[in-house]
């Protein structure tokens, strides 16, 4: 070993495709499982979670318009640029939860084939749950899935970066955008992934990522009138009343989800839509 | 009186009876209610009977019926059996779908030509439809081994009071799960005479429970801790209340709540069939429809031509007794109904919008509002905004189809859209840009019980009909945490 001194990363928000701080100018400290320092990510305010919906917003619109094809290559992309980098994040998950690096190793591996696996539901999920419908009269009528719009998502603190991609991949591969924030305790593998998604040709503003208090911003996810949908699963159970009855302010469609992959957590974030049009000459 | 002019053409009442008083059906029978507020017939103010007004005591008997009913009967009973009861409510609703169209349009208002052509006929295709789910149900898509719920608690408006009985009964029971449900106060009768209907078909005691009663005794429903699922079809402030009031709980919730739908009409569209759309889309059921398209967005090239053309088709509507086999806009349900209207109304001409009806003779007694159209309206005005619930359009117009996309979907609501034209491309695209639940391509107001119904955005959680209103009735073997 040398004696070079190491070049640090300084962690911060992930917005837009850029990689502001918080305006708040806030962080906090994170520390490893011993207790050592590890980093200042910010600590992101209300007002950054309302910059990121304004952009989540445009994103959105055109993502969803991207074919499913389209959608599905990239969320592979995504799978792929993790696996090469699958070292430096076996040592950031190994550093925080005081595992070994084996260890730390089969999580990210894991989280590679989550994200494969959820690729692939790009292009599925009109045959899982669309229809046509046998109306009653000369109609063609027809339902289909369709991507809900802004999601809000809080990630679980268990499991620091396949909770985060838990988190993110179903919600976006339908056309969703989403704001997720990352684990409080363990949120760097998270910004890590940031630089991972920031090289996969996944549109800026699809997947934007904040860091700091859940107590805090967790009841503005749940407020805010432009997020459709929000995904609890990271919310301690007795903060979750609150937080639905604040999302009810505009209906928002709120869910929690057990671990493991499934194609619920695709749908929840999803809408039916159905159309009726004559049939004649 | 021209020589063309329609005589009347009344439907007899004499098959309907309707007694005095009526109490709430619970565990299979009929029991006395406490205190009663009369049920009238809103063309007339006539008082058609005494209905029961159920307090927390009646909620807790009927859940404590249909937990019994749940844990001992019907959740046990093979899906084929189960099945067979709703094929037998359906049949014997086909039966009596005179008597109930009848007594519809008089505790309603609404037309007899409706009552009887759409709202019987589609509640016992509902019922026939998810008869044949109930042995079906790995099938459904929530997995191979699905289950009920529990014990549904279903609260349901007055303006289609039988089918959305049936849009919440059927659904509930094909899946194993037993039923207390609160009619509208205005309208009870059909669901009291629904419960005759179960007597009829030996359907088990405590699978269907009726409570009628006022928003307290809907209130007690929703927050009765033995509920494990609430269906309710309603408007969205009572909607937000309940998702708040179960927020703390387990409960799961499906909402069909209100909408504010966009009624598009290209340059190209048919004009003639357009015409007939967008009365059939606002002038159905006197507005009193979730659903309704009460912002009319026509391109400009086009607007005088169909504003016009809809004038003159306007002027041919019949108001008048529901009865009447000739009317084609009823009686508005209630005088609070009525009032709402006439405020809404009163804040178009204040806020400038241009207001225009027929010349048409109103009853004199009873609740009436004569077909009326806005023009002149921008996106700001309370009547472009606000849902009416009554036969009132507001015409706004566009010159680029972004511009009506994004006119259409400028609402917290979503639950339905409108879209005329004759090119299929320009439907496609339009109707993929549009945040609503139901798009009618060429045509509106349609309904299936194979054809989910639901809204985007504020119009609420969920869907009823075809498979995806199925499962919101239903839970999959392996589901954990899932649907807070």
């Amino acid at each position: 070993m040398s004696d070079r001194i190491e070049v640090k990363k300084t962690y911060k928000l992930f917005i837009g495709g850029a990689f502001p701080r918080s305006e708040s100018g806030r962080t906090y400290e994170v520390n490893d499982h011993k207790g050592g320092f590890l980093a200042n990510p910010a600590l992101a305010s209300r007002k950054d979670l309302r910059d990121a919906v304004v952009i989540a917003r445009t994103a959105h619109i055109s993502w969803a318009k991207a074919t499913a094809y389209n959608r599905g290559q990239i969320l592979y992309r995504i799978a792929e640029m993790l696996e090469g980098r699958a070292d430096q994040f076996a040592s950031e998950i190994s550093a925080l939860d005081g595992i070994s690096i084996k260890e730390a190793l089969k999580e990210v591996h894991l989280s590679v084939d989550r994200l494969v696996w959820y690729a692939g539901w790009s292009d599925k999920l009109s045959a899982l749950v669309g229809a046509t419908n046998p109306v009653s009269g000369p109609y063609f009528n027809f339902s289909i899935p369709e991507p809900m719009g802004v999601v809000g998502a809080i990630a679980t603190e268990k499991n620091s970066l396949l909770g985060f991609i838990d988190a993110i991949a179903p919600i976006i591969v339908s056309g969703n955008s989403v704001i997720v924030l990352a684990s409080e305790r363990a949120p760097l593998p998270a910004m890590s992934f940031a630089e991972v998604l920031a090289t996969s040709d996944l549109p800026p503003g699809v997947c934007n990522i904040l860091t700091g208090s859940k107590s805090e911003l967790a009841p503005w996810f749940a407020s805010h009138m432009d997020i459709d949908g929000l995904d609890i699963t990271g919310v301690e159970h007795d903060l979750r009343a609150d937080v639905k009855v604040a999302g009810a302010e505009n209906l928002k469609r709120i869910h929690s989800f057990a671990d493991g992959q499934s194609p619920a957590r695709i749908l929840s974030f999803m809408e039916i839509k159905t159309t009726w049009h004559p049939i004649g000459v | 009186m021209t020589d063309f002019d329609y005589a009347p053409a009344l439907e007899s009442r004499s098959i309907v009876t309707i007694e005095s008083e009526y109490g709430h059906f619970i565990n299979g029978e009929f029991v006395k209610g406490a205190n009663h507020f009369p049920t009238i017939n809103p063309s007339n103010e006539e008082v058609l009977s005494q209905i029961a007004l159920g307090g927390a005591q009646d909620i807790d008997r009927a859940v404590a019926s249909s937990r019994v009913a749940f844990e001992s009967t019907w959740s046990k009973m093979p899906g084929k059996e189960r099945g067979k009861y709703l094929y037998r409510i359906a049949r014997i609703m086909q039966e009596r779908s005179r008597e109930f169209a009848v007594l519809e349009s008089l505790d309603n208002g609404k037309p007899i030509r409706e009552s009887r052509d759409i709202d019987i006929p589609l509640a016992c295709a509902h019922f026939f439809y998810h008869a044949g789910w109930a042995d079906k149900l790995e099938f459904a898509g929530v997995g191979s081994s699905p289950r009920p719920l529990g014990v549904a608690g279903q609260i349901i408006p007055w303006n289609f009071p039988l089918l959305m009985l049936a849009w919440k009964i059927a659904p509930a029971l094909a899946a194993g799960n037993t039923v207390v449900l609160k009619p509208a106060e205005t309208t009870s009768l059909t669901a009291l005479l629904f419960a005759q209907v179960c007597q009829q078909a030996e359907l088990p005691a405590g699978v269907v429970n009726i409570v009628t009663g006022d928003g307290r005794t809907g209130s007690a429903l929703v927050d009765h801790p033995g509920i494990d699922k609430i269906a309710f079809t309603g408007s969205t402030q009572v909607g937000k209340a309940i998702a708040r009031a179960i927020a703390p709980t387990k409960k799961k919730a499906t909402l069909e709540l209100g909408g504010k739908a966009a009624n598009i009409v290209f340059d190209d569209a048919p004009v003639d069939e357009c015409v007939e759309g967008i009365v059939n889309g606002i002038f159905f059921n006197q507005g009193h429809v979730c659903c309704a398209g009460s912002r009319l967005i026509v391109q400009e090239s086009v607007a005088e031509e169909i504003v016009s053309k809809l004038k003159v088709r306007m002027s041919k509507i019949r108001v008048g007794d529901p009865l009447d086999k000739n009317t084609d806009l009823g009686a508005i349900n209630s005088a609070e109904q009525l009032s709402k209207i006439t405020a809404l109304t009163k804040s178009g001409e204040d806020e400038g919008a241009m207001r225009w009806s027929p010349e048409c003779a109103l009853p004199k007694k009873g609740f009436w509002f004569a077909p009326t159209v806005f023009t002149g309206v921008t996106q700001a005005h309370r009547i472009a905004q606000e849902e009416i619930f009554g036969p009132v359009l507001s015409v706004l117009t566009f010159r680029t189809p972004q511009e009506a996309i994004e006119k259409a979907n400028n609402t917290p609501y979503g639950l339905s859209a409108g879209v005329w034209s004759e090119k299929g491309s320009r439907i496609h695209w339009a109707s993929q840009q549009l945040k609503a639940g139901v798009i009618w391509a060429n045509t509106f107001n349609k309904f299936d019980p194979t054809s989910p119904f639901g809204g985007y955005k504020e119009s609420g959680w969920g869907r009823e009909g075809g498979s995806h209103g199925l499962t919101a009735y239903l839970k999959s073997a392996e589901e954990g945490g899932n649907n807070e």
